[in-house]
């Protein structure tokens, strides 16, 4: 029996893994132990997965042993492989950074246990939007996940999060309702919401027909993706959660988006009826959120600005719509995952390790803490696409494609990308010079827990000998809470009251580490990544094996 | 295929009205809003399936315009328990929100407005390089170099033996 046959288990395993996990909501310490093994199972599971595809190609499965086109369909090609395995190995990641938190802070009770359960509805639901074969399962994928993300974007139901949760809610809920008429109109129309058979079916139709059915597709999934014009949200809304949750959200939740985009560009649409458009939301995409991401002073909201601004390298190696292109950016799709979870979560630990994610009240932390320094320099300059780092490569993929296709937008498009990389670079300088390399007194508003960990630093970290004897530290140390108390205007009982967390957690910086281990693997790795995205895009664009692991041989057009 | 025009009227309508209050700022309207445009989504899937009246049989030997497609039908029922389920979150969180601030409407977000009224002029950018930037100067010096932007702050905490 292959392998691929229990490709519906990635969906199942979580789902599982959830039940289990709300029934044993007032044993954290077993919940924990649950959720974890059962991402690690459903990774391995996928890594088999991955194996098969790129051996194999697609393989379907009939869910309940209906047929096509009438029943449910999950499909695995390398593409949706390749993502089924970089958004789990993110997730079980996130997961355990966000255990290592729980335990950290001690919340062993509280509300939070329902975390884990939502958690793995969220991957659940990811997963299924990756396999999914049909149109409506892969709404229903899309509402999985939604759901799930509903619930942990508001978690602990505080001001700003409701306030966030309302905007995002709404938006989310309108995209899935055009994506829903969308639906309606395809079935309308063809008679069939399989996508193997649409691909085969939807050519037949009148072509300002499939025009309409196409742009509303990709307006439904671009909300989701936060393309250019329809990106308003997510900058609002990602910044407020927990800081796992954003890193969770900013890795895979526009990536399911591109991921339906690019299903619908190659399978369901191919030809370049569009690719202008694209090409110049692309452009668009790329300027103004990177624009944006240089006038934020919290590097949460900076961070959700480049998410935006890189979607557009995305979304031009899209409409590239050449193997070459297409390679590009599947790689860099994969890339983006890991390299902006990890951001993600590297800020959460210098909210943790500074008492604050505003960059105008950071500072320093390059000497308090070196290991927080490594942990975010290379992250953030594979972002930028600095050389050898993945970031480049796959830059280099999708401007070489550009550049191949030759095309004046084409041109201009390049130029964008080129313009996009060195003002994230900037974004980036900009966060290093104040959070990293200034002294925390140099802050506009410092931070007090900063000024108070720095002037007894000595004690805490031993990075040099005490100078004068413990009288000197004594009276410097009451010099800087004297300082403190000047530069914010108020008491040292935030001190007090917040409790510096000195030393970062283990358990949190352990899987931010092994995140950031897999950004500089993909660097290693980009040999065969390149050979299995190569595959897929070729796969892809020429729709055969897709259709024909469908509905049999022979039935491609 | 020929389309129920009734049902179509009922669509517009419900879309119209769904659209309007969804440009609403009061929470619950736009909930009601929401609640209208998945009515009407479901009225349209519901229009794909074929005539009313007809059973939702399949058969190889019934013509196609004597049955009724129950696929439609089987979306609808999937899409109204999700959108039965998102307005249960939905009136969660507006009840929340009243609770919280006693506000039934969609509020700005703070930090936005703040980043849109900041000057142009950013201190750690755009402020004159101070002439002397190495941390090895003798700390009276130090404390007495122009272009330190908050060279105040660091006159208070004046302390020859405080480690830089």
């Amino acid at each position: 029996m292959n392998i691929a046959s229990y490709a519906p288990l990635a969906v199942v395993l979580p789902f599982l893994g959830a039940a289990i996990a709300f029934l044993l909501i007032r044993h954290s310490r077993t919940q924990r132990a649950v959720s974890i093994s059962t991402l690690s199972i459903t990774l391995i599971l996928e890594l088999f997965l991955l194996q098969n595809a790129a051996v194999h190609g697609a393989t379907a499965v009939f869910i309940g042993g209906w047929m096509p086109p009438f029943g449910i369909t999950l499909v695995v090609d390398q593409f949706s492989a390749l993502m089924l395995v970089i958004s789990t190995a993110v997730s079980l990641a996130v997961l355990i950074y966000a255990t290592g938190q729980g335990i950290a802070d001690g919340d062993e009770d509280g509300p939070i246990s329902i975390f884990h359960p939502t958690y793995l509805i969220l991957v659940a639901g990811v997963s299924n939007a990756f396999m999914s074969g049909d149109l409506f399962n892969l709404y229903v994928g899309f509402e999985i996940l939604l759901t799930a993300s509903y619930v942990l974007m508001t978690l602990g139901g505080t001001t700003p999060r409701i306030r966030a949760g309302v905007t995002y809610v709404v938006v989310s809920v309108v995209s899935s309702m055009l994506f829903l008429i969308a639906i309606g109109m395809i079935y309308a129309a063809t008679g069939t919401i399989n996508l193997a058979d649409l691909a085969v079916k939807l050519g037949e139709i009148d072509p300002s027909t499939q025009m309409m059915l196409h742009l509303m597709l990709l307006v439904a999934f671009g909300i989701k993706a936060a393309v250019f014009p329809l990106s308003f949200w997510l900058p609002d809304s990602y910044p407020t959660a927990p800081a796992p949750v954003t890193a969770v959200f900013a890795g895979l939740l526009t990536k399911v988006g591109v991921y339906a985009m690019v299903r619908t560009e190659t399978l369901l649409f191919p030809g370049d009826r569009i690719n202008t458009l694209l090409m110049v939301v692309a452009i668009l995409t790329m300027l103004v959120g990177i624009l944006g991401a240089l006038a934020q002073a919290d590097i949460k909201r900076m961070l959700s600005f480049t998410l935006v601004s890189h979607i557009g390298f995305m979304i031009f190696g899209l409409a590239i719509s050449t193997v070459v292109g297409l390679s590009a950016a599947v790689f860099y799709v994969a890339h983006h995952i890991t390299v902006q979870t990890s951001l993600f979560l590297v800020t959460g630990l210098i909210e943790r390790r500074g008492g604050t994610a505003n960059m105008d009240r950071l500072g320093g932390l390059a000497k308090l803490s070196p290991v927080l320094g490594v942990l975010f320099f290379i992250p953030a300059m594979n972002l930028a696409g600095i050389p050898p780092f993945s970031g480049f490569l796959g830059k280099l993929g999708i401007l070489q494609a550009g550049v191949e296709l030759g095309s004046p937008i084409a041109y201009v498009a390049v130029a964008a990308s080129v313009l996009t990389s060195l003002l994230t670079l900037l974004a980036i300088a900009r966060v290093w010079n104040r959070a990293f390399w200034r002294r925390p007194e140099d802050a506009l508003h410092p931070d007090p827990v900063l000024l108070a960990t720095n002037a007894d630093g000595s004690a805490v970290h031993s990075t040099r000998p005490p100078a004068n004897g413990s009288a000197s530290t004594e009276s410097a140390s009451e010099s800087s809470d004297e300082s403190s108390d000047e530069a914010t205007g108020d008491s040292t009982e935030p001190v007090a009251g917040r409790q510096p967390a000195n030393v970062l957690p283990r358990t949190m910086v352990g899987p931010t580490m092994g995140l950031v281990g897999l950004g500089v693997l993909l660097t290693l790795l980009a040999g065969p990544l390149f050979e299995i995205s190569d595959n897929a895009a070729q796969n892809m664009l020429d729709r055969t094996d897709y259709i024909e692991a469908v509905l049999g041989e022979g039935s491609a057009p | 295929m020929s389309v129920n025009i009734t049902l179509l009227v009922v669509m517009a309508a419900l879309f119209a009205a769904g659209i309007y209050l969804l440009l609403e700022r009061s929470l619950t309207r736009v909930l009601l809003g929401l609640i209208l445009l998945a009515n009407g989504a479901n009225i349209l899937l519901l229009s794909t399936g074929g005539r009313a009246g007809e059973a939702p049989l399949y058969s190889e030997e019934i013509p196609a315009d004597a049955y009724s497609d129950p696929l439609p039908q089987a979306l609808i029922l999937t899409a109204i328990v999700i959108s039965f389920a998102v307005t249960a979150f939905m009136l969660g969180i507006i009840y929340r929100s009243w609770v919280l601030g006693r506000r039934d409407e969609v509020q700005d977000d703070m930090e936005d407005r703040r980043v849109a009224s900041q000057s142009s002029f950013d201190a750690e950018d755009d402020a004159d390089v101070p002439e002397e930037t190495t941390e090895f100067t003798p700390l009276e010096e130090a404390e007495e170099a122009p272009g330190s932007q908050n060279a105040g702050v660091l006159d208070l905490s004046a302390d020859p033996k405080e480690p830089r």
